[in-house]
């Protein structure tokens, strides 16, 4: 046996080997990934190559090939933008979780909650990641904000991407707020009612900005239907615009400020 | 190769000069002809060694006389100074084509400053991959972890159903609005909740266009970091009394006698 170990996983490793080549050599193979791609030649680890990952993968879209040494520094940034869109994404998954097992109305939507928290394989688990990552999120956006106006880096030529950066900060607390309500129990109810209340005094239009936010004069289906589709379709859609906006600028403006 | 910078020649040049003249004065001697003569001398002593000073652009005489003999040998004929094709150095004289029948010839050595305006300087960069790429992904690892066991061992409030008819008290808005609730006990409500809040982000959109102070030094911008800190601490402030420190009928409550009135 020991003398035909070696053969055999000799003859795997060949084996290997030839359909690895045979499905690189293939159309299909060949049309996923761009000329250059690590994937179709490899990795060694030489400048070249750690351009190419860039360079010929999607990511190119946001990074460039190359950035500022001092940007790199966690210690700068603290990842608090990257950290704002990580959230986001893990929000977009999760939240595509919940809708499976949701239904915005006043007679379904809590007993929907209730029995994806009892009745569900991981519900319980990926409404508490939904619920405190939305507030990690709105916490991160805002030391965000904080740490880009520390470091100045609000001046020109950034000086629009930081309207758009406030701008997103607004969406970040709509997009919470919308999502506030959808559980639909008294929490949820109490806390828009107070919040909404204050949007009427809103001069000139407020009892009508009121009216169509909420679907009537009180909170009630329709308000549900309205927030959730602001929650899960209408504000992401904007949001998602918006920060693309946001990431190409910040590489036309010429990648993050500083160093101080 | 290494280049003497223009402001630092003209600066070693001027110094000499007044030295020159200085030294003149004392000695009782004649000022103007030292004086005129010292920068020649200057510049005869920088030609070989830069080529690019001031007088150093000048082609050396013995290789203008071999190149015109070498034209003459060859029948050609010496490019008369007027048929030159005009120089950017004034005295900068021409060369006839070469024994071998050359078609080019040197019009002159311009210094790169003149005519091309290098702006860009070079950049400490490194490759995003891996430098940036394996930050991003550790830290998007660590606040995932983060959140799934956060949520593993704390479960997100769900209360009882929605009922019109029964309001909670104290009724509170999600905890980043709880800033406005408070504002809320102290002012009108259009006040407190819109025009406070509105002119609030409006100035804030405005930062940059308000704010003129070019320099991203934080000791040249103590007003602008001052205000700022000042205006994120107010807003801290607010949601934390009003998260911890409002009870039934939003009223002041210490928490730790009262207990915590608040909900995620």
């Amino acid at each position: 046996m020991a003398k035909t170990a070696p053969r055999r996983s000799d003859q795997l490793a060949d084996k290997v080997g030839e359909i690895t080549g045979k499905v690189q050599d293939s159309q299909a193979w060949n049309s996923i990934f761009r000329p250059g791609s690590i994937f179709r030649k490899g990795y060694t680890d030489s400048p070249r190559n750690r351009s190419y990952v860039i360079m010929n993968s999607v990511l190119y879209h946001l990074h460039p090939v190359k950035v500022k040494r001092h940007a790199v520094k966690v210690s700068y940034t603290l990842c608090l933008g990257g950290l704002s869109f990580f959230l986001f994404i893990l929000l977009t998954v999760t939240g595509i979780f919940l809708m499976f097992f949701y239904r915005p109305t006043a007679a379904q939507a809590w007993d929907d909650i209730y029995s994806l928290q009892t009745a569900v394989a991981f519900g319980l688990l990926v409404r508490n990641m939904h619920r405190w990552g939305a507030h990690l999120m709105v916490l991160s956006v805002f030391l965000h904000m904080a740490r880009v106006f520390y470091h100045g880096a609000y001046k020109p030529p950034r000086e629009f991407n930081w309207v758009i950066g406030v701008m997103l900060l607004q969406f970040t607390l709509l997009l919470s707020f919308t999502g506030y309500l959808l559980p639909w129990d008294q929490l949820a109810l109490w806390a828009v009612t107070v919040g909404t209340n204050m949007m009427g005094y809103t001069p000139v239009f407020g009892r009508q900005v009121r009216f169509v936010l909420l679907g009537g004069f009180e909170i009630g289906s329709n308000t549900l239907l309205r927030w959730y589709v602001l929650h899960v379709l209408m504000l992401p859609f904007v949001v998602v615009i918006f920060m693309a906006i946001h990431f190409w600028r910040v590489r036309k403006d010429g990648g993050i400020s500083g160093p101080l | 190769m290494t280049e003497i910078p223009e402001h630092l020649r003209k600066r070693a040049e001027a110094a000499k000069q007044k030295a020159e003249a200085k030294k003149a004065a004392e000695s009782g001697a004649a000022p103007a002809a030292p004086a005129e003569g010292a920068p020649a001398a200057a510049a005869a002593a920088a030609a070989p060694a830069g080529g690019t000073g001031g007088g150093g652009d000048r082609i050396p005489a013995h290789l203008l006389d071999r190149s015109r003999s070498a034209a003459q040998n060859a029948g050609l004929e010496v490019a008369a100074p007027a048929g030159a094709v005009a120089t950017a150095v004034a005295d900068a004289r021409p060369v006839a084509s070469g024994p071998g029948g050359h078609t080019q010839r040197l019009l002159t050595v311009v210094k790169s400053g003149s005519i091309q305006d290098v702006r860009a300087t070079p950049q400490d960069k490194v490759h995003t991959w891996p430098h940036l790429l394996v930050a991003e992904f550790v830290a998007a690892l660590l606040i995932t972890a983060f959140t799934f066991i956060f949520s593993v061992f704390v479960n997100a409030p769900l209360l009882q159903l929605a009922n019109l008819n029964q309001t909670p008290n104290p009724s509170k808005a999600p905890w980043y609005f709880l800033g406005l609730q408070e504002l809320l006990t102290m002012f009108h409500p259009m006040v407190a909740g819109v025009t406070i809040p509105g002119m609030g982000l409006f100035v804030l959109g405005m930062a940059p266009y308000v704010d003129k102070n070019p320099s991203n030094k934080p000791e040249d911008r103590k007003f602008a970091i001052s205000l700022m800190t000042v205006h994120l601490m107010f807003w801290s402030v607010l949601v934390m009394i009003g998260s911890f420190f409002r009870g039934p009928g939003f009223n002041f409550v210490f928490p730790w006698t009262s207990g915590l009135f608040f909900e995620l």
